[in-house]
């Protein structure tokens, strides 16, 4: 609950990953007092997830890169967890925020239990919720012995543990090749790398390169690590199918031509009992989209400062926009240097986060250019067999998506969801909805869900009992006297950044700039 | 050849194996890992059939966010394995469909 701590003003940061983290090191070195919240039991994010502390891991940076960056970040938590500007709240899983009189409550549920609730009141919001991964499904991908490229690396991480001994790692993007190299690293056969991009059309964004000759370096160490490990990586190839019956036995591997289909007769055969399979990431919105946060596509619009279009809310890092843990940290100060001004009611001076916006800049492109080849083949959809399972929480089978599309006219992702219940279930489509969007030919939208997490409904029973309002600071957006660039009137534009689609697919939002009538609990 | 471990690769040091049940059998599990990490240590990697057609299901997202991972601990069902500390004593079943007609 909110505390008195000589009139500082607070920020309460959801997310303690390498966005999260440098924001709230930014802010707490400026005298503004930051409550970080995760929901895992240590803070580093899913970038610097961290062995659990019991099993006594003495060189954890083995499964890790760039650890002297996490080290840094570490140590400047706890100088500033011991001098009491952050207060870090871990295990926490944050189910809503919402504005309430100018401040930002977040309510999160404590524990592994998650059966009781407590709120969070601060003067400024920073959303730093990272992303999950996208996996488009193919037949057999439900078997156990398949999962997410990211989940083998977070388990691997986390737990110390391999799924299995001979793997196979699949689909498309950067995160591929650090997950192939830790596992193998780690002991698993890894039999193949399986991309369906081909890295070397990467070469053809000179510019990106240029701007950014790192990212050279960073692929140059993870191709020798690859060699050194005996991977084969197969570009332009795709796991067609996973094979097994209570677990998986092998994958069948081919070849796509230019246009993304399977080549015929380059189908083959490779055992395994691990696939390890991505299909690039996607920003975690649902706190944003409950505030009422303007989106660009599928991530959080923010303008130079991270700052989204509602007063008082930041976001920074995967959230507003897939990018990695470079492009986390530089967002992350930016927007950590940003609140500290501006609820100090001043306006930051851009000269001060020139580097990290240069950064920023540099690493957008770059990611701009890993999407563009990255990109599903256009085909992809027709791998998948009508009675693949699309909706892994519902069971729904890709024939039932087909028909809701072609038969019943289904021409939106919340029509098909109404028609076949993908995306009704536990994860509340947020594994199944880019492949339902992608077999119904429709474009991938956000969802608008209530809450970010499952929540007992005796959570919901009780009043939240919001601390009392003298307990407040005031509001954190500057007084148009005092700073030039003033909370954007009713325009729903941001105040700058590039401009977007609107989303259509969406209800009318309540007018989010004036507190006494706009703000509405979930 | 023998190939590594992860525990090796991280130079772990845990602290010494509790022991847990997993559908009557018992297993040794090391301090800090969650009910996934135990299971899958003790080569186990699925603990839920589907509801509608008796699937297995076990680790997919690994961070928390498709659910795929459910199972039943100390009676209580719908746990996510991959995000629940295992603690000594526990009691894991599989957990068939809903969890609620054991």
């Amino acid at each position: 609950m909110t505390d008195r701590t000589g009139g500082r003003p607070h920020l309460a940061v959801v997310g303690a990953g390498p966005a999260g983290l440098t924001a709230a090191l930014a802010a707490a070195a400026r005298g503004v007092r930051v409550t970080l919240v995760d929901s895992a039991r240590e803070p580093g994010g899913q970038f610097y997830r961290q062995p659990a502390a019991a099993l006594g891991a003495r060189r954890p940076e083995a499964l890790h890169h760039q650890w002297r960056t996490w080290e840094r970040l570490r140590d400047g938590l706890a100088r500033h967890i011991a001098s009491g500007a952050v207060t870090l709240l871990t295990d926490h899983h944050v189910w809503s925020v919402e504005r309430e009189s100018g401040s930002a409550v977040v309510h999160a549920l404590l524990g592994p239990a998650q059966e009781e609730s407590v709120a969070v009141r601060a003067d400024a919001l920073l959303l730093a919720t990272g992303g999950h991964e996208r996996v488009l499904p193919f037949p057999g991908w439900t078997l156990p012995g398949v999962l997410s490229a990211g989940g083998a690396q977070a388990m691997l991480k986390g737990g110390l543990v391999l799924p299995g001994r001979t793997a196979v790692v699949a689909g498309t993007g950067p995160l591929l090749l650090p997950v192939a190299a830790g596992l193998a690293a780690a002991g698993a056969r890894v039999a193949a790398l399986v991309e369906w991009a081909d890295p070397r059309d990467l070469l053809r964004h000179v510019r990106v390169f240029a701007a950014r000759p790192a990212k050279l370096v960073e692929g140059a160490r993870y191709a020798a690590e690859l060699a050194r490990h005996r991977i084969a990586v197969r570009p332009r190839h795709t796991v067609v199918a996973a094979h097994g019956s209570r677990h998986l036995e092998a994958v069948t591997v081919a070849a796509l031509d230019r246009d993304g289909r399977v080549r015929p007769g380059t189908e083959r055969r490779v055992a395994c009992d691990t696939l390890a399979v991505g299909h690039g990431m996607l920003p975690h919105t649902d706190l944003a989209e409950a505030l009422g946060c303007r989106l660009d596509g599928v991530a959080v619009a923010v303008d130079d400062e991270q700052r989204t279009d509602v007063p008082g809310v930041w976001a920074a890092g995967e959230a507003t926009g897939i990018g990695g843990a470079a492009l986390a940290l530089a967002e992350g100060r930016i927007a950590g240097l940003s609140v500290a001004a501006r609820l100090h009611a001043r306006t930051p001076d851009p000269r001060s986060y020139a580097a990290p916006a240069r950064e920023r800049a540099a690493l957008r492109a770059f990611f701009a250019a890993v999407d563009s080849v990255c990109a599903p083949p256009a085909r992809w959809a027709e791998q998948v067999t009508d009675d693949t399972v699309v909706c892994r929480c519902e069971e729904v089978p890709a024939a039932a998506v087909r028909e809701a599309v072609g038969e019943l006219g289904a021409g939106d992702v919340r029509t098909v969801k109404l028609l076949t219940r993908a995306g009704m279930g536990w994860c509340q489509g947020r594994m199944c909805g880019p492949a339902v969007a992608g077999l119904a030919g429709c474009p991938e939208a956000a969802p608008r869900r209530p809450f970010a997490h499952p929540v007992p409904l005796g959570v919901l029973a009780r009043d939240p009992a919001p601390a009392p309002p003298s307990d407040l600071a005031p509001h954190p957006a500057p007084d148009p006297a005092s700073a030039p660039d003033p909370a954007p009137p009713s325009d729903p534009a941001p105040h700058s950044g590039p401009a977007s689609a609107p989303v259509s697919d969406r209800a009318p939002r309540p007018t989010r700039h004036s507190p006494s009538t706009g703000w509405e609990s979930p | 050849m023998t190939r590594r471990t992860p525990l090796e690769l991280a130079g772990a040091e845990p602290g010494p194996a509790f022991t847990v049940t997993f559908d009557g059998r018992e297993l040794a599990v090391l301090p800090g890992r969650t009910i996934a990490a135990a299971l899958w240590s003790a080569g186990v990697t699925s603990w839920r059939t589907t509801r509608a057609g008796g699937e297995p299901r076990g680790v997919f997202c690994g961070i928390g966010v498709c659910f795929d991972c459910l199972v039943t601990v100390n009676g209580r069902p719908n746990q996510r394995a991959c995000l629940l500390p295992a603690e000594p004593g526990d009691v894991i079943r599989t957990q068939e469909g809903t969890g609620h007609h054991d």
